[in-house]
């Protein structure tokens, strides 16, 4: 809601400064947004009225006029505009006048001729946005010889308060006014809308066929109107000020009532209404073509106002352009209606409009004021476009319109909400001003609440309209109160803070990537997988739920190896979406990719570029937070978007949770990738949840470590071998580890050496070598059973 | 016997001369070992009449003793020096940097949730999440936003089907929570929440942490407090104004809009308050009726206050990012800033 500052204190002027104002409502919950000067800065410019008028004699396009500015002689002036003309007034620079842009008006030579001043476009005053066409024509009434900053007044603001969508209340003057009144305690002065009576008995039928969607509506006829005047500049200003474009005077007036007093009005073209009006529902299909032109089909159950042959209007949306006022129209029909709310949400929007009217309707307009605004209207026009009017048809459906309803509202909780004693008579003042009825009660006041305010349903309304006016900043300060009262905490579960900070500590930056992704990559990277794809995406890159962190992480991969970053190691932790809508899973995932040499570049780091054993161990020292040591296994596995040598499946207890592996080369390719990255991605569940730290106690006896060095074929998994020593070892092996892989000279082609150290620890006594040997040659003997294992001398 | 002075000379010149501990312990046998000249003067005593041997033994044993003496010093001073050599050959260039992995880090909007989740932990609010794709139901209907009401066009929101969607806002989850768990509730909501708005200021997806209390007796008061106290908290600011804006949000009455005096001016006016000194950081209010009745919350018997913050504003004001999106770019020279 924009308005004029001026125009508000023709309602209510406390004496504030604009900007004391400003703050004042914003304070009360009317934010305001902006405050601007309705004309540049100018001095110097005075009423004048052109006397006299002939062509330049070398400029075509020329005129020299003779101005009175009020001064002892006529003013000779040089005029390029094309509109100027004998008899006008108009915006007059005088000499030493400064325009805004600070640009100074001096005596000048214009083609040979002298020139002392210069006549004002709206434009040049900064009283309108781009270029005017012509000379500003001021009306005749206007004083010469005087300031047209004071004849204008311009020495104005015009306010823009942001208007939370509660307060359909406040998209008026009178609405605004009615805040700053009851916010400074001053009464308001509303404009006079008594009833203008009829001259002549002609009506227009109205038939409401939706009385539940249009409780109240009231038209009247105006005949023999005068569309050619135009509007007078008062009204012009005040629309502008608004930031309302002038059409012509019979909308103008439509739009000043508008921003008086808030009811949205219509003017028909009397010649083009058939038959009647009637208020219903469209069928599907019906075709109307808009004021602004465009040609639209209706849907069933858009509540429109036809006449007895086709759709006019969306009701409280828009007009049609057949039946609207034009430039040869003589007699009008106007409307001044009551939709209610519920029949006018989301309809503009689901025609892709949004008008002041549907703005209006759609936060509720007061159904008293169908009346008040018609004939405020009929007033205006008449004094305008004059016209005779007749009488107002007000088809009114008692049973549908907003009841006038009442709310109680009890001290007792008045007080516990705010934490104060608000005074009883500021209370009562406070809602009367507000149009509210009060009567005091036992438990404090029974509260009749206005037809404007669609807002008040409860207490708590009235609490809060009472704390916002009253002021937020005099409810006290404290803090709530609550028993000192100790939770569990689950000690054997990770928190998510903690993973992320391991992962920090060894390298990794946090990324956070859209939940959204392209489809493209999606399927190339996890090719099958379904998510759901919204319905109205920002852009097709980014119109289907991820189903995996990978298109992401990639994403985030390929934008820092384009910006020259070559070592790379990113993680994050997010919910992916799988299945369908009807059968979605919502699971919260970890998920990193690497790629780039294994350590930062430095003078003693190997060049060496990391492969999937980096990414390995990243991973298997996270799973050793979970205190599960024998729970987690990783098996060879294929992925579509990862290479199909170097992929993991990674079990957690025998579930399949997630991958880790090679980006897959002509995934990358297709990428634009040209370096090798390794990805994972597993359910962070899986390493949320562990086990508490168990207890062994320590032997005192000496440990007994042999080296194994077996040689098997290429193809055996080194875990599985591993188990299966593992099975032999008997129970006091305390350790067994892998120190080396070899392969090449020595060992036949299509194998490798496996070096492995056992290490056995008896908890009572000391082990010996009768039992170390049997259990040494019980697992070389499984070894070579199970994997043709042939122990290396 | 009186050659013993030039003796002494001798093996003075040789413990001079001896450049290494080897060489030394050459000197000593030569000299004082069983066949060493000083020895063999000892053991020419005898040849000596009787009344002069004490005197002579005297001075040969005087002798022995200066030249151990000698010795133990010298051998000391090569040892010594033996040392130094090698410690300076051990010496390195202690300012080559160290080796090894360096640190990562967390995304700033972590850093900022982790930091809220903390803060208000403290005063016992537990955190509570939930899913994203949400329904009409839980994004509005329990928030008291029933179909078509105005308050649907403050939020874009991103549909998947009629009743389907994006959660524009973290309060699902509150409504998930009250009814679940009867009260006294304190929670803090934080996570991911989108809208369908791309431009300079906004990203369709971005990061907002709400917090809820219920209990007995709970008062704006109360709720000015504890956001005042959050706020002066999280920008470690003891002197921080923070005003309480009347404002509307349907599932909140009263509802307020809460401002700071702007971090980056100090209030005195700058192009990121707009010059008015402050900046909108939060939205807040009592709970509304509806929305505990929705909840299967007795509203006579109960009251509480909810809020909700933007955490990539609030990361940018305490950071000084000047920039939305560089959130989700992802680059590294923006992480890494933040490690």
């Amino acid at each position: 809601m924009r308005f004029s500052e001026t125009w508000l204190r023709d309602w209510v002027s406390p004496e504030l400064t604009t900007q004391a104002l400003a703050d004042r409502i914003t304070m009360a919950g009317l934010e305001v947004d902006a405050i601007e000067a309705v004309a540049g800065d100018f001095e110097g410019v005075v009423v004048a009225e052109v006397v006299a008028k002939e062509p330049h004699p070398s400029a075509d396009k020329l005129n020299v006029c003779q101005v009175n500015d009020g001064g002892d002689e006529p003013v000779q002036v040089v005029c390029g505009a094309p509109n100027v003309a004998v008899g006008q007034k108009v915006p007059f620079a005088r000499v030493n006048a400064t325009l805004p842009g600070d640009f100074k008006i001096k005596k000048a030579k214009l083609r040979g001729v002298e020139s002392r001043g210069m006549i004002c476009s709206a434009s040049e005053l900064e009283l309108e946005e781009g270029t005017s066409a012509g000379i500003l024509v001021l009306s005749g009434e206007a004083p010469i010889g005087v300031s047209l900053r004071d004849w204008l007044a311009l020495d104005d603001h015009a306010i823009e308060v942001d208007l939370t969508p509660n307060r359909g209340d406040c998209l008026s003057l009178k609405g605004i006014a009615r805040e700053v009144g009851v916010l400074s305690r001053l009464p308001i002065t509303v404009p006079d809308a008594n009833m203008v009576p009829a001259v002549h008995q002609a009506s227009f039928p109205v038939r409401v066929e939706s009385p539940a969607k249009c409780p109240r509506y009231a038209g009247r006829i105006i005949r023999g109107v005068d569309v050619s005047v135009s509007t007078p500049l008062w009204m012009s200003e005040r629309l502008r000020r608004s930031g309302v474009r002038t059409i012509d005077p019979i909308v103008d007036v439509t739009n000043y009532v508008m921003l008086e007093f808030g009811q949205p009005m219509h003017a028909f073209d009397l010649a083009n209404l058939n038959d009647a009006i009637v208020v219903r529902e469209a069928q599907d299909g019906e075709r109307l073509t808009l004021l602004d032109g465009q040609e639209i089909a209706l849907r069933e159950g858009t509540l429109v106002i036809a006449d007895e042959k086709q759709p006019l209007a969306i009701a409280g949306v828009m007009g049609g352009e057949s039946s609207g006022v034009n430039a040869s129209t003589q007699d009008i029909f106007l409307e001044s209606a009551f939709f209610s709310p519920l029949a006018v949400a989301g309809q503009a929007r689901s025609y892709g409009l949004h008008t002041d009217a549907s703005h209006r309707f759609e936060r509720g307009v007061d159904p008293q004021l169908a009346q008040v605004a018609i004939e405020r209207a009929t007033q205006l026009l008449l004094s305008i476009v004059g016209g005779e009017p007749g009488p107002v048809t007000d088809v009114m459906s008692p049973d549908h319109l907003p009841l006038g309803h009442e709310v109680v509202l009890r001290r007792e909780r008045l007080d516990q909400c705010l934490a104060l004693v608000m005074a009883g008579d500021d209370v009562v003042d406070i809602l009367s001003r507000l149009g509210m009825r009060v009567d005091a009660i036992d438990s404090g006041w029974r509260v009749a609440v206005p037809s404007w305010r669609f807002d008040i349903a409860l207490e708590e309304d009235l609490i809060e309209e009472l704390a916002r006016i009253h002021g937020y900043d005099r409810v006290p300060v404290r803090r709530p109160s609550a028993r000192l009262k100790l939770s569990a905490s689950n000690e054997s579960s990770q928190p998510l803070a903690r993973l992320r900070r391991h992962l920090v500590a060894r390298g990794y930056q946090e990324a956070i990537t859209y939940s959204f992704v392209a489809p493209e990559l999606q399927e190339a990277l996890t090719p099958g997988a379904v998510a759901p794809y919204l319905a109205n995406p920002i852009s097709s890159d980014m119109s289907v739920m991820r189903a995996s962190l990978l298109p992401g992480l990639v994403k985030a991969l390929s934008h820092n190896l384009n910006r020259q970053q070559a070592r790379i190691r990113l993680f994050e932790t997010g919910l992916v979406f799988r299945g369908e809508l009807d059968d979605l899973e919502q699971v919260a995932m970890l998920g990193g990719i690497v790629c780039g040499p294994r350590q930062p570049e430095g003078w003693s780091s190997s060049r060496e570029g990391v492969d999937f054993f980096d990414l390995k161990g990243d991973l298997e020292s996270l799973m050793a937070l979970t205190q599960q040591p024998d729970a987690w296994r990783f098996d060879a596995g294929e992925h579509p978007g990862l290479h199909p040598g170097q992929t993991a499946r990674i079990l957690c207890n025998d579930r399949h949770v997630g991958w880790v592996g090679a980006l897959h080369p002509g995934v990358r390719a297709s990428l634009g990738i040209k370096t090798n990255a390794f990805v994972f991605e597993l359910e962070l569940e899986a390493l949320t949840q562990g086990n508490l730290p168990t207890f062994a106690p320590l032997s005192r006896h000496p440990d007994v470590r042999r080296d194994l060095a077996l040689v098997v074929s290429d193809d055996v998994p080194v875990m599985a071998l591993m188990d299966a020593m593992r099975e032999q070892a008997g129970e006091w092996l305390v350790d067994m580890r892998l120190f080396d892989v070899y392969q090449g000279e020595g060992i036949e082609k299509g194998h490798k050496s496996l070096a492995l150290g056992l290490t056995w620890q008896h908890p009572s006594r000391t082990l010996n070598d009768d039992e170390i040997n049997q259990l040494v040659d019980a697992i070389v003997g499984e070894a070579k059973m199970r994997f043709a294992a042939v122990l290396r001398s | 016997m009186d050659h013993l002075p030039q003796l002494v000379a001798e093996a003075r010149a040789a413990i001079e001369g001896a450049q290494d501990v080897q060489a030394l312990d050459e000197v000593r046998v030569h000299f004082l070992g069983k066949k060493g000249e000083i020895t063999a003067l000892l053991k020419g005593l005898g040849q000596l009449p009787p009344e002069e041997r004490p005197k002579a033994g005297e001075r040969i044993n005087e002798a022995k003793q200066i030249l151990s003496d000698e010795l133990e010093s010298r051998k000391q001073m090569l040892k010594d020096a033996e040392l130094d050599a090698r410690l300076a050959r051990e010496r390195i260039d202690v300012t080559l940097p160290g080796r090894g992995e360096t640190t990562g880090g967390l995304h700033p909007v972590t850093r900022t949730l982790e930091r809220i989740e903390s803060l208000f932990a403290h005063i016992g609010f537990d955190v509570a999440v939930g899913p994203e794709i949400e329904d009409d139901y839980h994004n509005f209907e329990a928030l008291n936003i029933p179909a078509h009401h105005p308050a649907r066009g403050m939020a874009d929101t991103f549909y998947f089907d009629a009743s389907r969607l994006l959660r524009t806002h973290t309060s699902p989850v509150q409504v998930r929570t009250m009814k679940e768990q009867a009260p006294p509730i304190r929670i803090v909501c934080p996570g991911r929440v989108y809208r369908s708005d791309s431009d300079l200021t906004h990203t369709p997806m971005f990061h907002q942490v709400e917090g809820l209390l219920v209990d007995e007796g709970v008062s704006f008061a109360d709720l000015k407090g504890t956001i005042e106290d959050f706020l002066k908290a999280f920008f470690e600011r003891e002197t921080l104004s923070v005003r309480f804006r009347p404002s509307y949000f349907p599932f909140t009455e009263p509802s307020a809009e809460v401002d700071i005096q702007c971090v980056m001016c100090g209030g005195e006016g700058c192009r990121v308050c707009s010059h008015s000194g402050w900046l909108e950081v939060m939205g807040c209010g009592m709970v509304h009726p509806e929305v505990f009745r929705h909840s299967g919350i007795d509203a006579e018997r109960y009251t509480g206050f909810a809020f909700g913050m933007g955490a990539e504003r609030l990361t940018m004001l305490r950071y000084g990012v000047n920039d939305l999106r560089l959130f989700f770019e992802n680059d590294l020279r923006f992480l890494r800033q933040f490690g």
